[in-house]
């Protein structure tokens, strides 16, 4: 850790909060030149906000912002790029259908004198710059044709070589195999020796430990740790993400849970060695009746990708799907659910409708099972109103427009669609991100007694307190591929992040 | 459970008027425009608010209507079809194909008994339906595309089947309820009227009809609620279709004529009239009962404007200034609705 020096960027004492919660608590943080700085913590733990307030997305917080020890104040990301400073997000904001090099140059094209585009310049310079990064492709091929781990690192380059003097990479590695994430290694490093300074944010633990200089651990909106890579290890830095002693106010999982010895239920879902492209590697698993299953990994592993095989939203590339014994393929999810699988997707948003009332998306998977050509409304309002009572859903008014409910009773109401005629297995994603504890207690029993109901679960999380609060047996994905599985036998959050 | 209503159950009157009326201005909007026009028109000349020139209104609006019943189910999915007017024309001229001609009229067609000639008529529409179907749902083309090319497509089959030429015998049944009347009531009116309703019932009694707004309402959602939004899909494209086939059958026997480009004016005006009624561009909200306001509105348009004494170049331009507004309307009463719901 380079002492003394004055640090290119500081921040000291930022709070933030959205509508009440607060997210940032005092963080104090400081960035120096030629320096890799890690940040690791659980999601939600404000990581993500302290990048964006230093990227100008978030312009209201109290605390001082300051950029070579001058006062500066952002109002917005174009501030943030003038004043030097350039984030890649997690997700891919590339233009596919443009060249390589239009992506590499978006929005500073080289151009002449009257204003036109200086092609073969841009395509030269652009194959140049990706060239020192490792990359050989040709500039004018579209981007869009090219493997998504290579338009990532494309993006990552496009950024690191925008002249930045402050970078921020988040969850740069999630889609990348082990050579390209060597090769960004390598760029990094040699960026850092030209004296810029990287904020490195991941959930690979590893990653942070072999490339960065300095890791910062936040737990909660604060700022736990803050120690040199060299003088650390994995699990003490899971350690301090997770905290020890009550300190959360739910139960933390840190120390062992015994899972179950293995159901006898029958099996209603075997996965034979499913594959898809990049997101998925021959994973192959069973989903039996009266057990939960569990499937942990990072976001980007491959878990969204797998709830939608199942319920026939996408098709493998290879690989079987076997319902009750029988090999299917499903033409699409109305297929899929006549089969008995339900999904419950991670977004609200995904699938409900928020324009009509509660009763009508309660119904609405179900609609032909109650009525044939005629609807019957007065039956739907019925069966509406049993699950609005049983799920506590609040306020318990049937005619009301879901958009008017809270987000934790809208996910009730996902749930809701499906429980009045069970399916045979049901998928859930995050069944419980975002709730508050009281919600996700909800939904908690919810999911205990539908097991007790003989129906097949699997639960789909990032966050491994959710996958251990539910599951029976538990998987974990890594880049795609099933790497550990934990059954009859003592788990906790340490083992979790560990085989991740 | 009763008690545990105490909340108004039709839940827009919780938020007080104000908003109830903001989420229901896409209805209210277009009521007041016809309101507007009609009054304007009243006074504007003495010959307008009759009740033969009432009689007028419907029968000019009939042959829209029916072709807008079909147009109000794709646009409710947040699709469009474009191949409306051609398919109204082609099946109009495949009717006509199908049915013994004067002999001076110069095509070389296949005449057919009565029946026969309807039902080929309808099956040549029904899949051209299909074809709009197949190419949205499996193969993916954007509807707009899609449908812009069944426009070509059908008016070829027609340019092939009269050759240029103008043909003037449909079948008798065609012939009535095309251009004949009961009671004084125009048959025409009477099917459109039917149709209209028909589209409403299937709209809001059906389970399809609920499938229709929920596809429309939210595509995505109403994949992971497992509905086969593709057969969805496919079944509004084939309905518009054959909707377009009957208004065209008629209307040929309405203008009294077979022949090419004759329904051309009726792709613009079935759009603006399910539009300007209220239904949503983005798919998911609207009706029937919006369908019949908007064909109403533009019936008083075309209408009065015939009425009062302008330039006759100038009612063009009138015309399309007061399309223009109704779609800022939708546009705009969309957005307030989405406010009041989030």
């Amino acid at each position: 850790m380079p002492e003394g020096r004055q640090p290119i960027l500081e921040l000291q004492g930022i709070t933030k909060s959205f509508g009440g919660v607060e997210a940032l608590r005092g963080v104090d943080f400081a960035l120096h030149a030629g320096e890799i700085h890690g940040l690791v913590g659980e999601n939600g733990a404000g990581k993500s906000t302290l990048m964006k307030i230093i990227a100008g997305v978030h312009t209201e917080f109290s605390g001082r912002f300051l950029i070579d020890g001058q006062e500066a104040h952002l109002r917005s990301a174009r501030d943030a790029r003038a004043a030097g400073i350039a984030m890649v997000h997690q997700e891919l904001s590339v233009a596919p259908d443009l060249t390589v090099a239009e992506n590499v140059f978006l929005g500073n094209q080289p151009t002449n004198a009257l204003g036109l585009v200086q092609w073969r310049r841009m395509a030269r310079e652009a194959g140049e710059q990706l060239a020192r990064f490792g990359i050989d492709v040709d500039p004018m091929s579209r981007l869009g044709d090219l493997p998504i781990g290579l338009q990532q690192l494309i993006e990552i380059a496009r950024v690191l070589f925008s002249g930045a003097r402050i970078v921020i990479l988040d969850e740069p590695t999630s889609a990348l195999s082990p050579p390209e994430v060597e090769r960004l290694f390598a760029t990094l490093r040699r960026l850092r020796e030209e004296g810029t300074a990287i904020v490195f944010i991941s959930h690979f633990i590893e990653d942070i430990l072999r490339v960065s200089d300095t890791v910062t651990v936040f737990r909660n909106g604060r700022k736990v740790a803050e120690t040199a890579a060299s003088a650390t290890s994995k699990g003490a830095l899971i350690e301090a993400m997770i905290g020890r002693g009550g300190e959360a106010l739910e139960h933390s999982y840190t120390d062992d849970l015994m899972l179950p010895q293995a159901g006898d239920g029958s099996v209603v879902l075997k996965a034979d060695q499913l594959s898809l492209a990049r997101s998925l590697q021959e994973v192959s698993f069973e989903a039996r009746a009266g057990e939960v299953l569990g499937i942990y990994g990072f976001m980007g592993c491959g878990q969204q990708e797998l709830s939608r095989i199942l319920f026939g939203k996408l098709k493998p590339d290879s690989g079987a799907l076997i319902v009750d014994g029988a090999a299917r393929s499903f033409a699409s999810t109305a297929a899929a659910r006549r089969a008995g699988i339900a999904l419950v997707p991670e977004s609200r948003r995904a699938m409900l409708f928020h324009q009509e009332p509660v009763y009508k998306n309660v119904s609405i998977s179900i609609l032909d099972r109650i009525s044939s050509l005629l609807l019957k409304p007065a039956q739907e309002r019925d069966i509406a109103r049993r699950q609005v009572e049983q799920l506590q859903i609040r306020p318990p008014v049937v005619g009301l427009d879901l958009g008017m409910l809270s987000g934790g009773n809208q996910q009730k109401v996902a749930l809701a669609k499906w429980l009045t005629y069970p399916p045979k297995l049901l998928v859930l994603c995050e069944p419980t991100r975002g709730m508050d504890v009281g919600a996700k207690n909800d939904v908690i029993n919810i999911v205990r007694d539908l097991r007790a109901r003989g129906l097949a679960i699997i639960v789909l999380s990032t966050e491994p307190e959710t996958v251990l609060s539910l599951a029976d047996r538990i998987l974990v994905l890594k880049r795609g591929a099933v790497v550990r599985e934990f059954r009859n036998e003592p788990v906790s959050k340490d083992r979790l992040l560990e085989a991740a | 459970m009763a008690s545990s209503e105490t909340v108004p159950a039709g839940g827009h009157r919780a938020r007080g008027l104000a908003p109830f009326l903001r989420s229901q201005m896409r209805n209210i909007a277009p009521f007041l425009t016809l309101i507007f026009l009609s009054a304007f028109f009243a006074i504007a000349s003495p010959s307008f608010a009759t009740l033969d020139n009432f009689g007028n209104i419907l029968t000019q609006v009939s042959v829209t209507g029916i072709i807008a019943v079909g147009l109000t189910f794709v646009i409710l999915c947040a699709e469009i079809d474009l191949s409306i007017a051609s398919i109204a024309n082609v099946t109009g001229i495949a009717v006509a194909y199908f049915t013994l001609q004067e002999s001076y009229v110069n095509i070389a067609n296949v005449p057919m008994p009565g029946a026969v000639a309807i039902v080929l008529a309808i099956l040549l529409c029904a899949l051209l339906g299909l074809v709009n179907a197949l190419g949205l749902t499996v193969i993916g083309i954007p509807s707009f595309i899609m449908t812009l090319a069944m426009m070509q497509i059908a008016a070829g089959i027609s340019a092939l089947l009269v050759r240029g030429q103008i043909a003037y015998k449909v079948p008798s049944l065609i012939t009535t309820l095309g251009s004949g009347s009961i009671g004084g009531i125009p048959w025409i009116v009477i099917v459109a009227a039917v149709m209209l309703l028909g589209g409403h019932l299937v709209l809001t009694y059906t389970r399809f009809g609920r499938y229709v707004y929920m596809v429309g309402g939210n595509r995505e959602a109403a994949e992971y609620s497992g509905l086969n939004v593709k057969l969805i899909l496919g079944a509004v494209m084939v309905i518009s279709a054959v909707c377009s086939g009957i208004g065209g059958m008629l209307g040929v026997a309405h203008f009294g004529s077979a022949q090419q480009n004759e329904f051309d004016t009726y792709l613009l005006d079935s759009i603006a009239a399910v539009v300007v009624g209220g239904t949503s561009l983005f798919g998911g909200r609207g009706g029937i009962g919006n369908t019949i306001v908007g064909l109403f509105v533009l019936g008083v348009l075309n209408n009065g404007l015939d009425h009062v004494n302008i330039d006759s170049f100038l009612k063009i331009l009138i015309r399309g200034l007061i399309l223009l507004a109704a779609l800022v309307i939708n546009v705009y009463a969309q957005r307030l609705r989405e406010k009041a719901t989030d």
